[in-house]
């Protein structure tokens, strides 16, 4: 396969089957997938796909038409620079949650910045209700610190009433 | 002593369950010293089942006792026509495996289990584990029954909102 990668970003509303469209338009034409990661943000349909086949961009986004036309959905087509079997595995997963206000991923985001720590995967969801909105926040990455370290770190947010939490993660390899 | 051929994904043989043992002659014993060499010279693996060489046996290795952080683990045990007996809660925790490169995922497993075995020599032995070793054991005997832990593989998102929970509610960890 090629090493010669396009990153392809659909978004729009969601609904059953584009997922089966869009991948269906894509094999039909020889274009593999790498790795892909579709997340429902918002009521919307967002993916990202690394792609890799010799259809050049414009004749992409005609095989793709059909069924972003049906979908209308906004794509969008990045040539990037991109390998496979580069996977790194998280040693450490931070979760916060608390009152929602401006400013809870930067403050947590920056304290981690400052050890070093290295995000692998962010989530962020905000749950509860309209009147009383929790934000959730859910990271896994690699500290080259202990665990009471990162925690030390984030002891300021904690002072401010927000809901810490910081454990190893201790991967089973057999 | 040799290092034997880790079968990868997909090698349908992965998917083969294995007999129970009912020699426990010299032919076992070279291959449970084999199988050990091997185990350790994976990177990082902390246990190994004997489908993993292609040899479909109910024998496994584990040894919990060199995590980055201690827990609690009964050392280095050779496990033969393993059985879980018994299983108690549960929780998602990090897996990947020698036959799965380059890919880890999260995995729900029982937190706390009695197991039955035979050791090398056919004399029976029971244990109770917790948390990461009850996880080494029912990773390393889902081999013996063809199973893969990527066939187990559940969402980060779903479980790590559940593991937080369960921390709250005073769970281990």
């Amino acid at each position: 396969m090629s090493d010669d990668w396009r990153m392809l970003t659909l978004i729009g509303k969601d609904g059953p089957g584009i997922v089966a469209g869009v991948t269906s338009a894509l094999a039909g034409s020889g274009v593999s997938l790498g790795e892909t990661s579709m997340l429902r943000l918002g009521g919307n349909f967002t993916i990202m796909m690394m792609i890799s086949g010799e259809a050049d961009d414009e004749s992409l986004r005609a095989m793709l038409e059909p069924v972003v036309a049906t979908y209308g959905m906004r794509l969008h087509i990045d040539h990037i620079d991109a390998r496979l079997h580069e996977h790194l595995v998280p040693n450490v997963q931070v979760t916060v949650s608390g009152a929602d206000r401006v400013g809870i991923v930067a403050q947590v985001t920056n304290a981690l910045a400052e050890g070093g720590f290295n995000i692998l995967d962010l989530d962020s969801d905000v749950a509860g209700s309209s009147d009383d909105p929790v934000y959730i926040l859910l990271i896994t990455g690699i500290a080259n610190e202990t665990v009471e370290q990162v925690e030390q770190r984030l002891e300021p947010l904690r002072q401010s009433g927000v809901s810490v939490n910081v454990s190893a993660i201790e991967t089973y390899i057999g | 002593m040799a290092i034997l051929e880790i079968l990868k994904l997909p090698d349908p043989r992965l998917k083969q369950a294995s007999e129970p043992v009912t020699a426990f002659d010299d032919e076992l014993q070279g291959f449970i010293d084999d199988l050990e060499e091997t185990r350790v010279n994976g990177p990082a693996a902390v246990g190994i089942a004997a489908p993993q060489v292609g040899e479909f046996k109910r024998v496994v290795i584990i040894d919990c006792s060199t995590t980055r952080k201690p827990v609690p683990n009964h050392g280095h045990m050779i496990l033969v026509n393993p059985e879980i007996t018994h299983w108690e809660g549960f929780e998602p925790g990090r897996e990947g495996c020698l036959s799965v490169p380059d890919y880890t995922g999260n995995v729900i497993r029982a937190t706390n289990i009695k197991l039955s075995a035979l050791d090398r020599q056919g004399e029976p032995v029971e244990y109770e584990m917790e948390g990461y070793e009850a996880r080494a054991a029912q990773h390393e005997i889902d081999h013996l029954d063809g199973m893969l832990f990527v066939d187990r593989v559940v969402s980060r998102r779903t479980d790590l909102f559940r593991r937080k929970v369960y921390q709250k509610g005073g769970g281990k960890k």
